[in-house]
């Protein structure tokens, strides 16, 4: 089975470049989880890229390194000093890491220090209240910024000037609020400021569908807006998205990998085209599922172009704030 | 009431089965040697198992058992290293090696690992009875805790730091302060840097593995050699093994209020098993410590965190369940582990997967009965590790920690860092400056500042919010009856000034 598979990569590739183009033949692949066991990074690590073993697509196992440090920057680094023409290193990343990038913690790097290879799943942003809140529709909550933008406090998991912070700040952007008005407390974790929303000390959450969907269900929480592109099913299928609603906010949480600069275009083309196919297949989309991932997909030149213009986006906002 | 009981029973003919009963008798060794190792902890231990249960392919029940094995198992194997090596592998620990460490310097390691283990039960099964009562109320309890409330919790548990320091008490202060330095390095909540000198090494601060391992294992080996050229024993006396009647029912009470206590804080997110074992050992010293002998060797100074902190893990699992939030970081991992087996732990939890709840609290009795009918004869083995000359088996444990460390960050930063520590602590050592205020700095300071900092944000700037709630202000009273019960005590027993010099910690 995982011969035929094999093969079929094979062909698949040969096809897609030419019978001529040397082989690339991947070896002792290892992925660097930039973060602590247990968190998001270490699941692309340990769970998604072993879907690729599954699938026949590398030969032998993964080996997951963790390298924590600096928010991703310590691995980061490491990667473009160390690791330049490594064909067979995988670094997880996130939104996390371009939003670092922008806000230029990472020792003045840059996104084109390194090659972005594949987004495979994303997890989008909502924006939440509690259920007796009177924020009936996004309206509501973006006629209240426009009236008092500090009588709104709104609470995330991530810290100034992160993810969860920026989505919040493109909304009320849209508002034509000045941002720097948007009150906004940090957390630890997303759960952590649910907690303030559920006790009533806090409006507005801010967070990922992943974190914000169990506490529907339990109706702790009501969601406003989904910043997707389009339409989600399930509990989120009458929940509108913001570009329904006319403001154009889509704030996808992506994860996915990049590789070190200087690796050969052989190589390059391979990690693409294997993860292009793992997108596409089964095991993936069951594992997506179960841990709440949208499916988003981008490859290649395309991940790349993705994932400079994420960082152009949101270096202009965090320069509108004064963060930077 | 009898429902409660009825499905209790269910939950024991599903843990009750043969291979959950072999998982949580795996889980709990596993969680000893865990604990026992320093720099490892439970964290990372249940971290690189679970791709390693999903390709057993084990049932979501078992597997749950068996993290909930670990997490128990490493606390116990904690106080292990920690009363008979004074090297706390967690900062949870750190208040057992206060009198732990100096119970086995006295050839009392024997009753001190006894006392642990059995605190250890007590704690664990009256918590496991306190989250099978109590769940859904005490969900409530967790939310009411905001961030003014946590702060004034900070303030109230750094009112502690008397009991930790006895005589030296200036030099307490001394050793807070650094510890509030070294935690205050890395980037704050809005990413300035602090203390970093552009090293984006520093950027996370310091680890506490890396510091209490440092102060505490690596300086007790600069201690050592210093010892070996003088000639001095390195051999501990091991005297006799088990504990006698006199000390079990003196410490009985102190046990089961310690218990109470240390569930309590475990519900309440992000305060966690250190706060705990840190606040029982001190309210316990207030109230049973008639003859200063707390610090000096005392067995309730053991008993007390020892059932603190293993009634705070069950507690640590009330949020998780019952809103799935993660009230420390090895449930934080749990939690992960249950979402990627498509669980996903909540509000909804109790009432949708009843049986997976029921047989988890079961399975933590069980799993709590074979902590002390695994542990407690052993105590005769694990006690012998004394009669290992101190060089060979400090150095050995020293060794493990920087693989440990080493192997979980990729950085030899991390391992100069223990290593400068080690110097630090020595020094301090030497100068009978007490170590553990600089742990209790280090995990407290941060929590404090950020809690502090969350509350202010919250109000928009009022300080009125640290008065806002009866919550806020009973805590409060109580920071207040902590400052001045000693002051109390004092007068009315002038004996405490002819106090043996308590030795460092």
């Amino acid at each position: 089975m995982h011969r035929t598979l094999r093969i079929l990569t094979a062909l698949a590739v040969m096809i897609g470049f030419g019978v001529g183009v040397a082989q690339f033949e991947p070896r002792n692949v290892e992925c660097i989880a930039p973060a602590d066991p247990g968190g998001g990074w270490d699941f692309t690590c340990r769970q998604m890229a072993p879907v690729l073993v599954e699938l026949g697509l590398v030969p032998g196992s993964i080996r997951t390194q963790n390298m924590p440090g600096g928010g991703g920057g310590v691995a980061f680094a490491y990667v473009v000093s160390n690791e330049t023409g490594n064909d067979n290193l995988l670094v997880a990343a996130s939104t996390a890491t371009t939003s670092r990038i922008a806000a230029g913690e990472f020792a003045g790097f840059s996104a084109d220090d390194v090659r972005w290879v594949a987004a495979l799943g994303a997890d989008y942003g909502v924006v939440a209240v509690a259920p007796d809140s009177p924020f009936e529709t996004l309206e509501d909550l973006m006629d209240a910024w426009r009236t008092d933008p500090r009588s709104v406090s709104v609470v995330g998991g991530s810290a100034v000037g992160g993810w969860d912070h920026l989505k919040v700040l493109l909304l009320a952007d849209e508002a034509d609020v000045n941002v720097q008005d948007v009150r906004y407390t940090t957390f630890t974790a997303g759960g952590s400021a649910i907690i303030e929303i559920v006790a009533g000390r806090a409006d507005v959450f801010t967070g990922d569908v992943s974190e914000a969907l169990p506490q529907v269900e339990a109706g702790n929480l009501r969601i406003l807006v989904v910043l997707a592109d389009e339409r989600q099913g399930g509990l989120l299928a009458d929940v509108p998205t913001a570009v329904e609603l006319g403001y154009d906010v889509v704030g996808p949480n992506w994860r996915g990998f990049y590789m070190p600069a200087g690796i050969s275009d052989e190589a390059y083309e391979f990690w693409v085209e294997t993860f292009r196919e793992m997108a596409a297949s089964p095991e993936w989309e069951t594992l997506r599922e179960q841990n709440g991932i949208a499916d988003f997909r981008r490859f290649g030149s395309d991940m790349e172009a993705f994932a400079e213009q994420q960082v152009l986006d949101i270096q202009e906002l965090l320069t509108e704030i004064g963060a930077r | 009431m009898t429902e409660v009981f009825a499905s209790l029973m269910g939950g024991f003919a599903t843990a009750a089965q043969p291979v959950n009963l072999f998982v949580a008798f795996v889980g709990v060794l596993v969680g000893t040697i865990i604990g026992m190792l320093p720099g490892i902890g439970p964290i990372n231990g249940i971290a690189i198992l679970i791709p390693i249960t999903f390709a057993l392919g084990l049932e979501p029940t078992a597997m749950l058992i068996l993290f909930a094995g670990i997490y128990y198992g490493s606390q116990y194997g904690n106080s292990i290293s920690t009363i008979l090596l004074n090297v706390p592998g967690t900062a949870s620990s750190v208040a057992t090696a206060l009198d732990g460490y100096e119970m086995a310097k006295q050839g009392r390691g024997g009753p001190a690992l006894a006392i642990s283990a059995i605190a250890s039960f007590v704690g664990g099964t009256l918590s496991v009875i306190g989250l099978m009562l109590f769940a859904p109320l005490l969900a409530r309890w967790a939310i009411s805790f905001g961030p003014a409330e946590y702060f004034v919790l900070m303030i109230f548990t750094f009112t502690t730091l008397s009991a930790l320091t006895g005589r030296h008490f200036v030099k307490g202060l001394v050793s807070t302060a650094l510890g509030l330095g070294v935690a205050m390095v890395g980037l704050d909540v809005t990413n300035v840097a602090r203390f970093t000198f552009g090293q984006m090494r520093l950027f996370d601060g310091f680890d506490f593995v890396v510091v209490t391992i440092g102060l505490f294992a690596v300086s007790e080996v600069l201690v050592l050699v210093e010892g070996t050229r003088r000639g001095e024993a390195a051999l501990l006396k091991m005297g006799r093994v088990m504990i006698t009647a006199k000390e079990f029912t003196s410490s009985i009470w102190v046990m089961v209020r310690s218990s109470i206590l240390g569930f309590a804080v475990g519900v309440l997110p992000g305060a966690g098993a250190t706060i705990a074992s840190f606040m029982a050992y001190t309210v316990e010293q207030r109230l049973v410590d008639r003859h200063s002998t707390f610090g000096t060797g005392d067995h309730r100074g053991v008993a007390a965190p020892e059932a603190a902190n293993n009634a705070a893990v069950s507690g640590a699992l009330i949020p998780l369940l019952t809103l799935g939030i993660p009230g420390s970081g090895t449930t934080a991992v749990i939690l992960g582990a249950l979402l990627a087996l498509n669980l996903s732990p909540g509000p909804l939890f109790l009432t949708r997967n009843p049986d997976l709840f029921w047989s988890l609290v079961a399975s933590m009795y069980i799993g709590n009965v074979m902590l002390l009918v695994l542990n407690l004869p052993l105590v005769g083995v694990f006690v012998r590790i004394l009669l290992v000359p101190r060089w060979v088996l400090v150095p050995t444990v020293v060794v493990i920690a920087y693989v440990a460390v080493y192997s979980a960050t990729s950085s030899s930063f991390d391992l100069l860092a223990m290593t400068a520590f080690g110097v630090i602590g020595y020094f301090m050592r030497k100068m009978h400056f007490p170590l553990a205020p600089v742990i209790l700095a280090v995990v407290l300071g941060p929590l404090m500042e950020i809690n502090f900092r969350r509350a202010l944000s919250l109000s928009d700037g009022d300080y009125g919010i640290f008065a806002s709630s009866p919550l806020v202000l009973g805590l409060w009273a109580l920071v207040v009856v902590s400052l001045l019960l000693p002051l109390v005590f004092r007068r009315r027993r002038p004996a405490v000034a002819e106090a043996p010099e308590r030795p460092e910690a």
